[in-house]
């Protein structure tokens, strides 16, 4: 049901017009607010030919610039993402465990970790360890820091989502497991995790959205990611704000498509109907507590809620 | 350990934290609200006009929108708020930060008015309430807890992002803050745990309090 029919009645004549009314006022005001941005710009000599056009009659842009800097951020996301996604496996499994010990243990790892910034795991690891670790070659300690900030908050994030994705699973899943006689280890390894990790992919390609967007914190340590790409790239060319609006350009074109795939892999896997439980961790946006810093729902039956509201949300959202 | 407390000012920091996250949280919600009433509205355009917002500003990196703040509405588009340079700065952080959380409060917003099943709103008419009053004693009631929940978490991501505008703050915020005792003093893991826990105490009550709130207030279905 979206939205809009819950709220409205079908509009009769008089609710027509006052929607002609708003359809217009909405229109003024959002190309008012384009002619603002826009004759601000030119007043601050910022729609100059000079300084957009070098981003299509020079390669130099590109290829020196802005797809290094792309080249990194992604090379950083990905990395994070795939350690992230051990980090977090592991650690959901310790929180699962039968042993009081590493459940505690693992629960006071990951909450911690996700309490904390990442800029400020970033800032230690880099400043305190890599900056001036003998071992470690100087221009790989900015893709150390982030990398291992990144895969800390991020995999407590996913442990998280573990936690929660077997907790959703039905009972009766982990039952028929330990009635064949197989153990609680092998129930969870062979049983639920399995069931879980499906229903969690489109969260897990959620999660990278996250991570791409905190990679751009990166530049805070050095780091040569797109953000500082653009940094450079304006100053050497003297287009400061049209750099950073191309390269704002492409962080949301890249993570709306993110955002995309993951729903055609959640839409994927409900035809595919292969996941005995509710697809608990759908909409990543909203498992995460609808905020990009990946805060995922407290408690497991939270996200089924949740599933709900975005299996909902997700039809009117074209709007 | 206690030279560091002394030659630092970290509860300053943490007051500059506390600071951002109020006025950047009553920013994000006003604006927020604004945005999930676009959104939900029944005129097209407006709807547009509210997913546009939310697209662009969910996606973009928090940090590009600190540091294109400073750097290009404040310094080449001359956009200032104060003559001072910190206090300008400092401005510029709660517009970021409010203007970024304002896409994820629209949200969690709309994701609590999704969490009302039609019947609702048809039984609220079929017993001949008015749109208003349905809208008042049975829809904004229900959606005002569903929205509950995700609002904390916004919250909670929104206090730990102020440490990003140390980008443009500098050591006057927490994070700024440690990176400078760090790069002074060499490393020390108290100094991070130190930091590390103010965070903790700041973000862990709020964190029960909202989910507790969300179960109790629960509607039940």
């Amino acid at each position: 049901m979206s939205a809009e029919t819950v709220l409205f009645d079908a509009p009769g004549p008089r609710a027509r017009r006052r929607h002609l009314v708003l359809t217009i006022l909405g229109v003024v005001i959002a190309l008012g607010v384009l002619w603002l941005v826009l004759t601000k710009m030119a007043s601050a000599n910022q729609l100059e030919g000079y300084m957009w056009s070098p981003f299509v009659t020079d390669p130099e842009v590109w290829t020196q610039y802005l797809l290094p800097g792309l080249w990194e951020t992604l090379k950083a996301a990905v990395l994070s993402v795939i350690f992230a996604g051990i980090f977090g496996i592991l650690f959901g499994m310790g929180r699962l465990s039968a042993n009081r010990w590493i459940r505690w243990l693992s629960g006071g790892v990951v909450e911690f970790f996700r309490s904390v910034p990442v800029l400020l795991m970033m800032i230690f690891f880099f400043f305190g360890w890599f900056a001036d670790a003998a071992w470690l070659p100087n221009e790989y300690a900015p893709l150390f820091g982030v990398v291992l900030a990144l895969t800390l908050y991020n995999g407590s994030v996913i442990a998280e989502l573990v936690r929660s994705g077997v907790h959703s699973l039905p009972k009766g899943q982990s039952e028929a497991g330990l009635s064949i006689g197989l153990s609680p280890g092998q129930t969870l390894r062979l049983i639920q995790l399995p069931q879980a990790l499906t229903a969690m992919l489109p969260a897990l390609v959620g999660q990278l959205v996250v991570v791409l967007k905190d990679t751009a914190l990166g530049t805070i340590i050095l780091y040569p990611e797109l953000l500082t790409a653009a940094k450079t790239l304006g100053s050497a060319y003297a287009n400061t704000v049209p750099a950073y609006l191309v390269v704002a350009v492409i962080f949301i074109v890249l993570n709306y498509t993110l955002t995309r795939v993951a729903r055609f892999v959640e839409s994927w896997l409900k035809r595919r109907g292969h996941t005995s439980g509710p697809l608990t961790t759908t909409e990543p946006n909203i498992v995460q507590g609808g905020a990009e810093p990946g805060e995922p729902a407290a408690a497991g039956e939270r996200m089924v809620a949740a599933a709900a509201h975005a299996r909902r949300a997700r039809r009117d959202d074209e709007g | 350990m206690g030279d560091i407390l002394g030659k630092y000012d970290i509860l300053g920091a943490f007051w500059v934290t506390i600071q951002l996250s109020v006025l950047s949280a009553i920013g994000s919600l006003v604006l927020g609200t604004i945005v999930a009433i676009l959104r939900v509205s029944p005129v097209r355009v407006l709807r547009l006009i509210g997913t546009a917002y939310v697209t662009i500003f969910r996606n973009t990196p928090l940090t590009l929108l600190m540091v294109f703040s400073i750097l290009g509405m404040s310094f080449i588009l001359g956009l200032t708020i104060s003559d001072d340079l910190s206090r300008n700065a400092y401005w510029w952080a709660v517009i970021a930060l409010s203007v970024y959380h304002a896409a994820f409060v629209c949200e969690a917003l709309r994701s609590g008015v999704n969490t009302i099943p039609a019947g609702q709103a048809e039984a609220a008419r079929s017993i001949g309430l008015t749109f208003g009053q349905s809208l008042r004693e049975v829809l904004l009631p229900q959606a005002f807890r569903g929205a509950i929940a995700p609002l904390g978490s916004t919250l909670i991501a929104l206090i730990k992002n102020t440490t990003v505008a140390a980008v443009v703050l500098g050591t006057a915020e927490a994070a700024g803050l440690l990176a400078q005792i760090t790069e002074n003093e060499g490393a020390s893991l108290a100094t991070f745990f130190l930091f590390a826990i103010g965070f903790v105490i700041l973000t862990l009550p709020l964190g029960i309090l909202f989910t507790n709130m969300s179960r109790r207030l629960a509607v039940k279905r």
